[in-house]
């Protein structure tokens, strides 16, 4: 079984311009749907609140781990048990790292999401049963409401 | 002589939250060992430790020891008949978990797609 999430997508746009959609701190909420207190630096953490409909009480935190420009950019976030009081100071975290690489028509971006089994297994089915449905049923909504109002 | 401290009171010593109680699926997954007894009771059988011990070149022990770890990620269960403890495959821990990484998985290419749109729809 996968200890992580991996994830390939072709973008048709410049390794440049994807650098920039990632690591500016607007661009990134945008896509992200998170509105951040600032630019992103590394070593430092940043902070934010979720704007995705519904989840608007969420805090966004994440410790900004690397940032090799048009190469790979990565951070660190806490998993929180508890969404309505999370404790993100003793919460175990997973890394994101984003790999850019040119191709011919553009950029490949790898995505990874690891360390999943630093996370306590009765702490994970938690997290997943409230998280369940609402999340990934509400994402679909919005892109399908993106492409009919372009 | 300190060998001799019985199997049990060190168990029970153990504080409830520290890292080996905190026994992981993954980390119970982590090792070739364990796997082959998974897919050894993964048909659905309960077996006796002397059963699983029988073929392998591991000892009685440390399949013993193997099997607890399993037991604590809830990947086994143990009933006991008569003297004997029998193991059996309970795969409902590593379902869920694979239903975990399935719905965070989702909720990167939903953000993945929409970070498409944009750099794919901005005139560059």
């Amino acid at each position: 079984m996968e200890h992580r999430i991996e994830k390939h997508i072709e973008l048709k746009a410049p390794v440049s311009r994807i650098w920039r959609a990632i690591t500016d701190y607007r661009e990134f909420g945008e896509w992200f749907r998170v509105k951040l207190d600032g630019p992103f630096a590394v070593g430092q953490v940043s902070h934010g609140q979720i704007t995705y409909p519904g989840y608007e009480q969420l805090k966004w935190q994440a410790t900004i781990q690397k940032m090799e420009p048009e190469r790979l950019f990565s951070f660190t976030w806490p998993q929180s048990k508890s969404l309505d009081n999370p404790d993100y100071a003793n919460a175990p975290t997973t890394l994101v790292e984003f790999r850019l690489e040119k191709t011919p028509t553009g950029t490949l971006l790898t995505l990874t999401e690891s360390g999943f089994e630093k996370l306590p297994a009765d702490w994970r089915l938690e997290a997943f049963r409230r998280n369940d449905g609402g999340w990934t049923e509400q994402m679909k909504n919005i892109d399908k409401h993106v492409a009919q109002n372009p | 002589m300190s060998r001799r401290i019985p199997k049990l009171s060190r168990k029970r010593q153990r504080a409830p939250d520290s890292p080996d109680a905190q026994a992981t699926i993954f980390a119970a997954l982590g090792d070739g060992t364990r796997l082959a007894l998974i897919i050894r009771l993964a048909g659905g059988q309960p077996y006796s430790i002397s059963q699983l011990t029988t073929g392998s070149r591991l000892t009685r022990q440390a399949i013993t020891k193997h099997l607890r770890v399993l037991e604590r990620a809830g990947i086994v269960c143990c009933a006991h008949s008569g003297r004997e403890s029998r193991f059996k495959f309970n795969p409902q821990p590593m379902i869920e978990v694979k239903q975990y990484l399935d719905h965070i998985s989702d909720q990167w290419d939903e953000s993945l797609s929409r970070l498409k749109s944009l750099v794919e729809n901005d005139g560059g």
